[in-house]
């Protein structure tokens, strides 16, 4: 799987209450929550983000409540990817589990500005910033994810073992 | 064994003798929970995915917590149309832990008070906060949605085994010191994450003589250092409050003297005073002196970190016979239904109302600045919950700091953070 597009920069400790507020939690209907995603840390990010776009940040994105609200949020505003130098755990699984494809890499997240192109090849395990032209390498996902990952996220692996 | 805790606890849900940091296992589970935000989402999964399964029904319809918790009393259409989700399942599937709002709490003040978690168990729950299991010697944590709807299907979890951090806390706690300083510190010590997928195990004697709600306040606040759980030790006091509950058998689990730990910290907490963490992040803490003159607009006492009887007495003998301030919202969030009925009898309320305090039916409301006391643009408040990320409890300008009960009852009363050594 490749994917292309434009960056989106944030910083550290980005919050799940900043990702969709709880203000909006009171439904799950995708499209909803996706017109107020990213809103508390930047109010015009729903309005400007396109289809493709991809969001990067510091350390420990997705901090906070459990709520995949946020990572559905973030996948139902068209964004292909989220790369960040680390993920809170809760929303790591949550991204697993639910097929948004998220790379971990401190040293890419150092090398890349807003507004920037940047593609990520999974097989070849890399990030390109097609602006700068700087290439990192990506540590693949361990086998167990890969199968989840796979299986198009975590109900079609647990279909899969369970019919098995 | 040279095994944590944690690491024997999970060993022994997925059927293994020894598991190491960083290997990946599926472990069963012995209780999973989801609220009015998380389940409606899991519920969508599992109705979609059941039938593909060969299987017609969840795992086990007693070892599902559903708590309507989060915007209860429904707070407006959308909020009782995702319970009605909750509720409709819960008939469905004969699902024996469906709280009505006449029975319900917040859920994790409700579950250890109901004696669903015992120690030894293995705790999933959508919701961030489940780690507070840990205060009773249980693995608990949080997960998602679709890790709650494949666990009602096959009773499952995947988990990464953590490295676990060791706190020995040893020394006197001053006065007006709580198990929630003593966690707001560690987080300030740490970072928000300092701890980030590790297990952080508790002990020493600050430990030992630490009440079980304590315990539970402390454990409830891992995740605010990016922790996947937090263990404490099975002793007397769990025993004891466990067996008051339930009829369950339990497994006494410790950790090995050889055992391997990430890293270890040995803290004399003597010196440590009422913690306030400042916005917008909960690794903001200082020492309730550092603090200086901070006008504030509300209080808000309860939560699932700080929202049990212990809690509610240690208020109601700051408020006793005081006067909230003529400015400030003094709001109280008893956990359950219980601790109400209990915090009633003894009077609490009583004093609660004649302070100026309001009182809530038990909701999460404002801690996630969901209903029942938001906040307006540029107003502070003072919170013994959990959270002070930016607009939390409402507008995105507003600013929350978080505290202990006694910081929190003093400051209601004096209009700015204080301390209660400053009330006359």
């Amino acid at each position: 799987m490749k994917i292309k597009g434009k960056v989106h920069l944030f910083g550290s400790n980005v919050n799940t209450d900043e990702i969709i507020p709880a203000r909006y939690l009171n439904t799950s209907d995708l499209s909803e929550l996706a017109k107020h995603v990213m809103e508390d840390a930047d109010p015009e990010f729903p309005s400007k983000v396109k289809p493709g776009d991809i969001i990067v940040a510091k350390e420990n994105f997705g901090c906070g409540s459990s709520r995949e609200h946020a990572p559905l949020a973030i996948k139902a505003a068209g964004v292909s990817c989220v790369v960040a130098s680390s993920f809170a755990r809760i929303f790591f699984r949550n991204a697993i589990n639910i097929g948004l494809p998220i790379v971990e890499s401190k040293e890419a997240v150092a090398g890349i500005s807003s507004g920037d192109i940047i593609s990520i090849d999974f097989e070849k395990g890399e990030i390109i910033n097609e602006t700068t032209g700087k290439v990192w390498e990506i540590k693949p996902f361990p086998d167990f994810m890969k199968q989840i990952i796979n299986s198009g996220g975590l109900m079609g692996y647990i279909v899969q073992s369970t019919k098995n | 064994m040279n095994m944590t805790m944690t690491e024997k606890i999970l060993a022994d849900h997925c059927g293994k003798d020894k598991v190491e940091p960083g290997e990946f296992i599926e472990a069963k589970v012995d209780l999973c929970l989801g609220n009015d935000i998380t389940a409606p989402i899991a519920i969508k999964e599992f109705e979609e995915n059941i039938v593909k399964t060969g299987k017609n029904s969840v795992f086990d319809s007693e070892k599902i917590c559903l708590v309507p918790d989060h915007f209860t009393p429904n707070k407006d259409i959308k909020s009782a149309e995702q319970v009605k989700i909750l509720r409709e399942f819960a008939k469905k599937y004969n699902i024996k832990n469906y709280f009505e709002v006449g029975e319900v709490g917040i859920e994790h003040v409700l579950l250890p008070e109901k004696g669903l978690v015992v120690p030894g168990d293995l705790v999933i729950g959508a919701d961030s906060h489940t780690c507070t299991y840990g205060g009773l010697g249980a693995f608990a944590t949080g997960v998602g949605s679709t890790d709650l709807a494949a666990c009602m299907i096959k009773g499952t979890v995947w988990l990464k085994v953590p490295e676990t951090i060791h706190f020995t806390l040893t020394g006197k706690m001053q006065k007006w010191v709580t198990a929630k300083d003593l966690i707001l510190y560690t987080i300030g010590r740490i970072g928000v994450s300092g701890a980030l997928y590790k297990a952080m195990e508790f002990d020493g004697p600050v430990i030992d003589s630490m009440s079980i709600e304590g315990r539970l306040t402390m454990a409830n606040m891992a995740i605010e250092a990016g922790a996947k759980n937090a263990i404490f030790p099975i002793d007397k006091k769990t025993i004891d409050y466990v067996k008051k509950r339930t009829k369950r058998k339990f497994k006494i689990y410790s950790s090995d003297k050889s055992c391997k730990y990430i890293s270890e910290f040995i803290w004399d907490i003597s010196k440590v005073e009422p913690q306030v963490a400042l916005p917008h992040l909960p690794e903001n803490s200082k020492n309730v002196s550092e603090i200086g003159n901070i006008p504030i607009d509300q209080v808000v006492i309860g939560s699932c970190t700080n929202g049990r009887i212990e809690d509610l007495r240690l208020a109601a003998k700051i408020f006793k016979g005081r006067k909230v301030h003529k400015f400030v919202r003094a709001l109280i969030f008893p956990g359950t239904q219980s601790v109400w009925l209990k915090a009633t009898k003894e009077g609490l309320m009583e004093t609660f109302v004649k302070a100026g305090c309001v009182i809530s039916p038990p909701t999460c409301g404002p801690c996630l600045g969901g209903h029942m006391g938001i906040l307006a643009s540029g107003e502070r408040a003072v919170s013994t919950t959990n959270r002070n990320f930016v607009g939390r409890m409402g507008h995105v300008k507003s600013e929350v700091y978080l505290s202990g009960i006694p910081v929190a009852a003093a400051s209601a009363i004096l209009g700015r953070i204080a301390s209660p050594e400053e009330l006359k």
